[in-house]
């Protein structure tokens, strides 16, 4: 009886630390989304009015070239052995023949995703880089209402920045520094000088964004008894701002970002049109016009993951940076 | 029968009605404000031009002219021409109406989808309400264009696809936020009521509900209108959505971008007409929005209230009389300190000349109402007022130095070991997002230069000494994981990182227990005996201050009104406010059976002074000096000092306290 009690009080010691189950809850409600991903995409096809192989073929194809598709997709099996059949796939890797090329489709994502994940990771970086500086910076200059021509200079350009989406502000960056200019190359990918106009067009949008909510938040945080504190402790203006200020106003700002970084990866999509750049972006828009389905599913997979990453790596951020909110949760 | 009930029923939903033709008027302001003027004539001009773009320029824009092919602009084609010689200019105008017809189209299957989807939870139940959520919460994570992306697929390559793979795209916000609104109709009386008359769910979703939710939607939709142009002109520009010879925006941007080389204007002048038009939706809504939802009263009181003090000279010098007498060992002497604040119509003054010393190891306790200018003094003792606020004194001098006469960083290490602030509410006072341990050992690491260890090992000292049971564990949590009472210990224990000479606690009692409130005053109390500190205990409660306090001082619109030994606060008070604050304290002997003693009235605006004596309005001796000329503190041969023309009189006896009703007043 003793013996049995001992481990159920410490397995029941083990739960109650809000980490183990902040991340038990985070685990199952990934695990859920994921499968809701999957499912999505498997259904995807057999969503699609009519026959989705006929479509993609042409109605002048010959039967026996239809029925050979149908096979090769197993689309002439029932229903739930194609998904657990889809299914195995995921998770081995496998996600089957690209119809147009013939390439296995995880070689077509394993050749471009590279592509795809610098030019993501290097515009959220570039966002960060423009907002929480200028962001922190205007926080402070304009605090208490000072600084009200700073101000309106910041929420209007910030305003205009913002609304442009990112293929419009590819095409501007294009005309501007490519075609005018000869600064940078109008389009592909090659030396670090072919990233800075599609790292652009990705990151001026969310990082005007981003600053804007972050002077906001920062505002919010300076009025706080806890600064005054600070204050009051007679502590650099530097260290308020940096050490006590901006990481309160810092929780809303990843909350936000993190939209931001996922809109930013669903961005890439047009940014790689605009800019023919050699990544997933531009293969699912290729393979949707091809009618090139395992290759569709595949891409939407990924991004789908990607999103699914991102919303992960905030709520951690989140925990790290705020302790109540792991508790707050629960 | 159910007609009648439900006729019953519909006379509770009354009031809403009175509410939304009350809310219809505002809709006004929101079109006469800058942003919602703007945006306002710019979709009036784009709805225009949707409806005539097509009749006056479909004959220029579809003409080919093989003479004049892909040519800059110029004086007969503003934005050149394309590949067959078709000016540019004309066709984005021609385009404008299939652009507006897809997006408002894809908008209202958003709004229709989603608010089904949404509004089936209501519908079918709890259990079918959470599954809905759940499905929603996942879809709304993933971006839009995703979305649309995957039911392009669905839907097929071109316009009726694009149109329907970004109305379902857009459905799952409109799910959540049908969600979250009908949650919060839901509890409402005549929700309930319906339910109870036997009203069915699917009727008391269209008839209760969607009236009462249909604005924010509608001023969703708008902002989701916005964002619709710039999806189409997305999918089009990907080649996903309108197909040639058809064209909108988005085509026209598509097309243009092959060839930006040599002809930019083709791309950049539908990219403008996208991001004007989501802009004019967009502002648009977040102008209602504003507007409508958020009460536009947010920066108005302020304005209006404010005006410059009657009958208070501009920035009062010392009033005359009130000569502070400074000794060598003070620990602090304040003469003639105003605190001032620039408002639109003016400067205000919430502290207008208060002197008085504070020897070393002395308690003096400051009381008043709130308003009355008492923490403002603490906040300008310690040098925390920030501009637009600001700061005059006499004299100013903490240990021997003016703080006034030198700049404020002169003083950082001064200020930072020697005076230490208790505040308020020790739940917001201290950084939620940081360690206590850490936040006390920034003290001993800025200003006593001691290392990492050497702080920390000072931190679980200090806690130690404030009675924070097991502190070293203690300092390694955060300030959620303590309770109120041991916060403000912290917070004690943090103004004695250093070597305080002074303790300025404001209020340190109010956010607490009253169990608590007897530990922390018993703290500072401790403190001042062992390490001969000095106390400014500021507070609204003269009970708490009497017990804690060597001296008193009252403060009434921003002026000592009554300095007295806290022994003679209870019989020997000379000021008509004094004493009626002492007799609304409630004690054992209080007759339960009368209402409790208030002061009637209210204490003065800080911009609305009355000349002569601030109290006079409440006071039962108010003469007509007191309401012309405003009485000295004057000091008496003990040092007690007083500002009534009539102290005279209440020492004698005559003004009781007056009984009122209690009307919020407090002491």
């Amino acid at each position: 009886m003793t013996s049995l009690a001992v481990p159920a009080r410490s397995i029941g010691a083990v739960l109650n630390n809000s980490w183990v189950s902040f991340g038990l809850r985070r685990a199952g409600r990934l695990v859920v989304s994921l499968w809701v991903l999957v499912t999505a995409s498997f259904l995807m096809i057999h969503l699609i009015p009519g026959d989705p192989v006929r479509a993609a073929l042409g109605i002048g194809a010959p039967p026996s070239l239809v029925q050979a598709r149908r096979h090769a997709l197993g689309l002439d099996q029932p229903l739930l052995s194609q998904y657990l059949h889809y299914l195995h796939g995921v998770l081995t890797g496998d996600f089957g023949i690209s119809m147009t090329s013939e390439l296995p489709v995880s070689e077509i994502i394993s050749q471009r995703l590279p592509a795809t994940l610098a030019l993501s990771l290097l515009a959220f970086l570039v966002a960060l880089l423009i907002a929480v500086p200028l962001g922190t910076g205007l926080g402070v200059l304009t605090r208490g209402g000072r600084a009200r021509g700073a101000e309106l200079a910041f929420t209007t350009a910030s305003a205009i920045f913002g609304a442009i989406p990112d293929f419009l502000a590819g095409v501007l960056l294009v005309w501007l520094f490519a075609v005018r200019l000869h600064w940078f190359p109008v389009a592909g990918r090659g030396g670090p000088s072919s990233y800075v106009l599609p790292v652009l067009a990705l990151a001026i949008g969310p990082g005007a964004v981003l600053a804007r909510i972050l002077r906001v938040e920062l505002l919010a945080v300076l009025q706080q008894d806890f600064v005054r504190t600070a204050r009051a402790k007679r502590l650099p203006a530097l260290a308020i701002y940096l050490k006590h200020a901006l990481p309160n106003a810092l929780t809303s700002t990843i909350t936000l970002g993190g939209l931001l970084l996922s809109v930013m990866v669903a961005g890439t999509v047009l940014v790689e049109n605009v800019f023919a750049w050699p990544g997933l972006g531009s293969t699912i828009v290729s393979s949707i016009l091809d009618k090139d389905y395992p290759v569709v599913q595949a891409v939407v997979l990924v991004y789908g993951f990607g999103v699914l990453l991102v919303n992960l790596a905030v709520d951690i951020a989140l925990a790290l940076l705020d302790p109540r909110s792991t508790i707050r949760e629960a | 029968m159910s007609e009648a009930i439900e006729a019953s029923t519909t006379r509770a939903t009354e009031p809403d009605r009175l509410a939304a033709r009350a809310r219809r008027s505002r809709w006004l302001p929101v079109l006469l404000s800058p942003v919602g003027a703007g945006a306002g004539i710019g979709l009036f001009l784009l709805l225009i031009l949707a409806v005539f773009g097509p009749a006056v320029w479909r004959k220029r824009a579809e003409q080919a002219d093989v003479a004049h092919m892909l040519q800059g602009p110029s004086a007969a084609h503003w934005a050149g021409t394309d590949n067959l010689g078709r000016d540019l200019f004309a066709r984005v105008m021609v385009a404008t109406r299939l652009s507006v017809e897809l997006a408002l189209t894809a908008t209202v299957i958003a709004v229709v989808a989603g608010f089904c989807l949404g509004a089936a939870g209501f519908v079918l139940g709890r259990r079918a309400n959470r599954a809905v959520a759940a499905v929603v919460n996942v879809a709304v994570a993933f971006p839009g264009i995703l979305l649309a992306l995957f039911f392009a697929v669905i839907f097929g390559v071109g316009a009726k696809g694009a149109v329907l793979a970004i109305g379902f795209a857009g459905a799952p916000a409109f799910a959540r936020l049908t969600q979250t609104l009908v949650a919060g109709v839901e509890k409402r009386d005549f929700v309930a009521a319906a339910h109870v008359a036997g009203i069915g769910r699917p009727r008391v979703l269209l008839r209760h509900v969607l009236p009462n939710i249909a604005e924010p939607l509608i001023v969703n939709a708008t902002i989701g209108a916005g964002g619709a142009f710039l999806s189409f002109a997305s999918l089009s520009f990907l080649g996903l959505g309108v197909q040639a010879p058809r064209y909108d925006w988005g085509r026209l941007l598509g097309d243009g971008l092959t060839g930006i080389y040599t002809q930019p204007v083709a791309a950049l002048a539908p990219g403008i007409a996208v991001i004007l038009a989501g802009l004019a939706f967009n502002l648009f809504g977040e102008a209602l929005a504003k507007g409508v939802g958020v009460t536009a009263t947010i920066n108005r009181p302020i304005r209006g209230r404010i005006r410059p003090p009657v009958g208070v000279p501009a920035a009062p010098d010392r009033p005359a009389g009130a000569e502070v007498t400074g000794e060598a060992d003070d620990v602090l002497s304040v003469q003639g300190l105003t605190v001032s604040f620039a408002s639109a119509a003016g400067r205000v003054h919430p502290v207008r000349g208060v002197d008085f010393r504070l020897g070393r190891g002395e308690a003096v306790g400051i009381v008043g109402e709130s308003g009355s200018g008492k923490s403002l003094t603490a906040l300008a003792i310690a040098q925390l007022i920030e501009p637009p606020g600001q700061v005059r004194a006499g004299q100013l001098r903490f240990l021997g130095h003016d703080l006034l006469a030198e700049p404020a960083h002169r003083n950082r290490r001064l200020l930072g070991t020697s005076l230490a602030l208790v505040f308020q509410d020790p739940m917001t006072s201290f950084n939620p997002t940081r360690r206590i341990g850490s936040q006390l050992a920034e003290v001993g690491r800025r200003h006593g230069g001691l290392s990492r260890r050497a702080a920390a090992a000072r931190v679980v000292d200090r806690l130690r000494s404030v009675r924070v049971p097991a502190a070293e564990r203690r300092a390694r949590q955060y300030p959620h994981e303590y309770s109120g009472g041991m916060r403000q210990r912290a917070m004690i224990g943090m103004g004695l990182m250093g070597s305080p000479a002074l303790i300025i606690a404001d209020e340190p009692t109010t956010a607490l227990d009253v169990t608590v409130q007897r530990q922390v005053l018993d703290l500072l109390q401790s403190i001042r005996a062992a390490d001969g500190v000095s106390l400014l205990l500021i507070s609204h409660d003269i009970a708490v201050v009497g017990q804690v306090c060597d001296r008193v001082l009252v403060m009434y619109a921003g002026r000592i009104i009554e300095e007295l030994p806290a022994s003679a606060l209870a019989r020997d008070s000379r000021h008509p406010y004094t004493r009626a604050l002492i007799a609304a304290v409630p004690h054992m002997q209080t007759d339960r059976d009368r209402p409790l003693a208030v002061i009637p009235g209210r204490a003065p605006d800080p911009a609305e002074v009355p000349p002569g004596c601030a109290f006079a309005p409440r006071c039962p001796l108010a003469s007509e000096q007191c309401r012309s000329s405003e009485p000295p503190l004057l000091a008496d041969a003990q040092g007690r000092r007083v500002a009534c023309w009539h102290a005279d009189q209440v020492t004698a006896g005559q003004a009781g306290p007056t009984i009122g009703t209690p009307n919020g007043a407090r002491a």
